[in-house]
């Protein structure tokens, strides 16, 4: 243990500390004050994430089982951010609840395999990182325990997730079988282009099309996402999705780079296929978190657009679209979270006249589903097309032409939301929501990310400066 | 900093600060003030810039700049502007005043009101002064969002439908122009800087294809067949400042940039195909008039006209002669003033009057004479009166069109020019059934004529019409240069 380990782990170490904490104090059921302890959690959370902005080495642990460089840092503390955001959003969610310390316990834990998978450098720590992710997010779906579709959200979420585990595994194992190790450098150097690794990248493609919840692979997405807990819809849309992306990603560029011809047509299949469903089954959704998981549906198959770039301008492209992506959609589940804790009420009809009861969480959630929708000049405009255009740089006519049509349905999609909100006149009279500190600060943070970051080109030229392509 | 910075400056200061007062007429005085400045600022521009042109400055376009904005992607800010965009400039602020004095009435949320007209003009003079198709793309996309809303929220009628048809197809057509854009930069020279891409001679397959793409993604925007079915219904459920803004300017950034961007810059593409747009064109044309004769509402009647209008323009750039680009871009001012002064006007009497039915009407120079007479300045323009603007400009555009050699486009020039006569037609009778004759409805008897802001925002129009109308030569002076350089590389 050196310097460079501490420092190559620092997210690690952060987390962990949090979560040791939280378990001894649990076991010593010592009787903490809420919103101290909360507020201590995020604001160790807050300082991990700024932690996360110093510049530091890069390097592999362990023979080459865990990697990091200034790329997965990044990827990292998107992820960081997110969690924060979200944690600032359950504030209130958690004030009125009894356990918080587990659910900060299985949350951390779930952040935790999310960084191992990223850091990953063999095909077996991806997978236990995987694994890690999902077991504790299945618990955190079921925490309105009186609820039955909260346990029954829990429930599809571990069958589905254990079955595409087994998938992923039985793709793994070919994989062995064909390379002969699992070191993602020699499977990339000795990956031949024949049936059975094929066959291996297909099985495995199918495990992570589960966790993306790429269409056909998608049926659990609705369900999980309307029984859960707000803050926890949001989790997994926007962490264990952006998290999925990333390693899946890489996995396709570095591990599978020889066989572009094979995926590349896989890949943009499923992206033509993500979008239209996604997109199809979001416009006659009467409750606001099913529209959303829809349409996240939807933003996948327009990832999966530019992963199909295959080019470091599409790496740098879904990176930065998924930043934005997790401000626009912690906005989104922020002011559906605050709603929801005041009336309990989750139909497209509880929103009709928020602009007149609550201009303030209307305007946030008009402008994250306009980001969403990526109309200027919010951040999701320049991050959909930078995505479309990476699409076009590998020449994909076809599918840009699918998502030319997408992005006009999921226009109409979103535009029924605000419509809502803008033009309907309320049926029930809402009143004033109240938000709290926490909720203010996470809200105005996205709200201002949306509105500046296309107008800050550092950022994006920052992720463009470690990005690579095949 | 670049002079043309200012044009998105002003109205971007005033907008940022309507947010942070709460006094309704404050902020009207403010939207006021700050369109009025602009507009002065557009004419001391155009001053500026005849001046630096008669002192032999020959570069295409002048106070030029470049600000990086997305470097890995090549995506600049560029700015730069000729006589094109300044004459589109200057309406764009002439019809936002006007828009804003029109409004000083409302008293619906007049904050937000105001300020999403003011973001619309902001979009289009970004529009206007930028050089970089990623960044014109921008602020193409900007306006759909604040249409939608102040057609959804303020407007009449079936608003809610109307609004979200025209925000999907106007997203449907600026799909087709990202899509038309990147094909640009990925087969051309990897640039989107306008200037570089003029240059370039791309090979004819890749000119095709955008060619498609971009001229009938700007079709959308400005209401070609078969997608001009917005435009109506968008038109008529907007309130007044709004369909004034969509009819005025929203439908020029269609014009222009099937001119600037599918046809600059894809010269050989643009001969080869742009039979298809002439006969999308002289089919709006001739549905368009007759369309209209349809229509009760007069409302509906200029917005339907304003597709045939606009088919005039399309017409004109897709001729490809030096006359008819010339009227088209004449027409795309004159149309602009024309329709914004009819949206006025009908506001004005809806505003009164509580109906849009021509039917219904009747009378109203007597009751209302100054509004009756703008009305009847419209209509007059409308349908090419020598003496003002629709007249010199159409005419350009016929006598370019002639030029065209070719059974084909001789036919579609005909059939163009014939439609004035149902132009006529149309308009008389609104004239006849809305202003002329007896008050019909006692209830009339009452009504009071324009108030002083409406006065000014009319006599400001009606000046545009006349001057151009008179005074031609001050605009093909503006843009005769520019034109030739447009037509330089179109004929080669």
């Amino acid at each position: 243990m050196n310097l460079e380990t501490l420092s190559l782990l620092r997210f690690e170490w952060v987390i962990i500390g949090i979560i040791f904490v939280l378990l001894v104090m649990k076991l010593a059921d010592a009787d903490a004050k809420v919103k101290p302890m909360l507020t201590a959690i995020n604001v160790i959370l807050l300082a991990n994430f700024l932690l996360g902005l110093v510049p530091m080495s890069d390097g592999s642990l362990f023979n080459n089982f865990f990697r990091s460089t200034s790329l997965i840092v990044l990827q990292k503390n998107i992820l960081n951010l997110g969690v924060l955001l979200i944690s600032l959003t359950a504030y209130r969610y958690l004030s009125n609840i009894k356990n918080q310390i587990e659910y900060y316990i299985l949350m951390l834990t779930s952040l935790l395999g999310m960084f191992v998978m990223i850091s990953s450098g063999h095909v077996l720590m991806l997978y236990l990182g995987l694994e890690m992710s999902t077991i504790p997010v299945a618990a955190l779906v079921n925490y309105n325990r009186k609820q039955r579709n909260s346990s029954e959200a829990g429930l599809k979420l571990i069958f589905s997730s254990a079955f595409s585990t087994g998938v992923l595994l039985f793709g793994i194992s070919m994989l062995y079988g064909a390379v002969g190790s699992l070191d993602f450098t020699t499977i990339a150097c000795n990956l031949e282009v024949n049936a059975l690794t094929l066959m291996a990248f297909a099985f495995i493609l199918g495990g992570f099309a589960f966790k993306m919840s790429v269409v056909p692979f998608h049926l659990w997405t609705a369900d999980v996402y309307e029984g859960a807990p707000v803050s926890i819809t949001s989790f997994l849309s926007v962490i264990s999705k952006g998290s999925v992306i990333f390693v899946f990603m890489s996995a396709l560029y570095s591990l599978f780079g020889h066989m572009e011809e094979a995926w590349l047509y896989i890949v943009s299949i499923l992206a033509i296929i993500t979008m239209t469903v996604g997109n199809l089954f979001t416009l006659r959704q009467q409750n606001i978190k099913r529209l959303l998981a829809f349409s996240s549906i939807t933003q996948v198959g327009f990832v999966l657009v530019g992963i199909a770039g295959a080019s470091a301008m599409a790496n740098s492209s879904v990176i930065y679209f998924v930043l934005i992506y997790v401000l626009s959609n912690v906005a989104a589940f922020g002011v559906i979270g605050a709603i929801s804790d005041t009336n309990g009420n989750e139909t497209l009809s509880a929103y009709k006249g928020l602009y007149k009861s609550n201009p303030y969480l209307a305007l946030i959630l008009s402008l994250s589903l306009f980001s969403l929708a990526g109309v200027p000049p919010t951040a999701g405009f320049f991050g959909k097309l930078f995505l479309l255009t990476s699409g076009m740089g590998n020449a994909l006519y076809v599918v840009l032409a699918f998502a030319s049509i997408n992005l006009v349905i999921s226009l109409y999609n979103y535009l029924r939301v605000v419509k809502t909100m803008f033009m309907d006149e309320a049926e029930i009279e809402l009143g004033k929501v109240e938000t709290n500190f926490p909720l203010n600060i996470a809200l105005i943070v996205c709200a201002t990310g949306l509105i500046i970051i296309g107008f800050i080109p550092a950022i994006y030229n920052y992720i463009s400066s470690l990005s690579y392509g095949i | 900093m670049n002079i043309l910075t200012v044009l998105l400056f002003i109205p971007l200061v005033t907008v940022l600060s309507i947010l942070f007062v709460r006094n309704d007429r404050a902020i009207k005085w403010m939207a006021f003030g700050g369109s009025s400045v602009q507009l002065l600022f557009s004419i001391w521009l155009t001053g500026h810039y005849m001046s630096l042109r008669s002192a032999g400055e020959t570069a295409p376009m002048l106070f030029q700049s470049s600000v990086a904005w997305f470097e890995p992607l090549n995506i600049y800010f560029r700015t730069g502007i000729d006589g094109i965009s300044l004459s589109m400039i200057l309406l764009t602020a002439l019809v936002v005043v006007a828009g804003v004095l029109v409004s000083w009435k409302i008293e619906k949320q007049v904050k937000e009101f105001f300020f999403l007209i003011l973001l619309l003009s902001t979009g289009a003079y970004g529009f206007f002064i930028t050089t970089d198709l990623f960044a014109l793309f921008f602020f193409l996309e900007l306006a759909v969002i604040p249409k939608y809303l102040l057609i959804g929220v303020w407007g009449s009628g079936k608003k809610d439908y109307s609004a979200m048809k025209l925000a999907l197809m106007l997203m449907f057509g600026s799909a087709l122009v990202f899509l038309g854009i990147t094909a640009l930069y990925f087969l051309g020279g990897h640039t989107w800087n306008i200037l570089e891409i003029a240059n370039l001679h791309l090979p004819i397959e890749v000119q095709r294809v955008a060619y498609v793409l971009l001229f009938t993604g700007f079709g959308v925007f400005t209401a070609m067949f078969p997608f001009h079915t917005w435009a109506p219904d968008g038109h008529s459920s907007a309130p007044t400042a709004a369909s004034m803004f969509l009819a005025g300017i929203s439908m020029k950034l269609g014009g222009y940039g099937a001119l600037r961007v599918a046809s600059w810059l894809l010269p050989d593409a643009a001969h080869e195909l742009s039979w298809i747009f002439i006969i999308l064109a002289s089919i709006a044309i001739i549905y368009g008039a007759f369309a209209t004769l349809m229509q009760t509402d007069l409302k509906y009647m200029n917005a339907y006209s304003s597709v045939s209008h606009c088919g005039f323009v399309v017409l004109g750039i897709s001729m490809l002669t030096k006359a008819a680009i010339l009227g088209a871009i004449m027409q795309m001012v004159s149309h602009g003033v024309m329709t914004a002064l009819f949206f006025a006007a009908i506001g004005m009497i809806y505003d009164r009057a509580h109906t849009r039915q021509a039917k219904e009407l009747g009378g109203m120079l007597k009751q209302t004479p100054f509004i009756g007479t703008a009305f009847i300045i419209a209509g007059l323009c409308s349908l090419g009166l020598p003496g003002f603007s629709g007249f010199v400009s159409e005419m350009t555009i016929f006598i370019g069109s002639w030029e065209r050699i070719g059974a084909g486009y001789r036919i579609a020039t005909v059939l163009a020019a014939a439609s004035i006569v149902v132009t006529a037609v149309y308009i008389l009778r609104a004239i006849g059934f809305a202003i002329w004759g007896t008050i019909t409805n006692k209830e009339y008897l009452g009504l009071k004529d324009a108030s002083w802001n409406e006065r000014l925002a009319v006599v400001m129009l009606v000046a545009g019409i006349v001057l151009i109308g008179f005074a031609p030569f001050l605009l093909t002076r503006l843009v005769g240069a520019d034109v030739d350089i447009i037509f330089a590389s179109l004929v080669k």
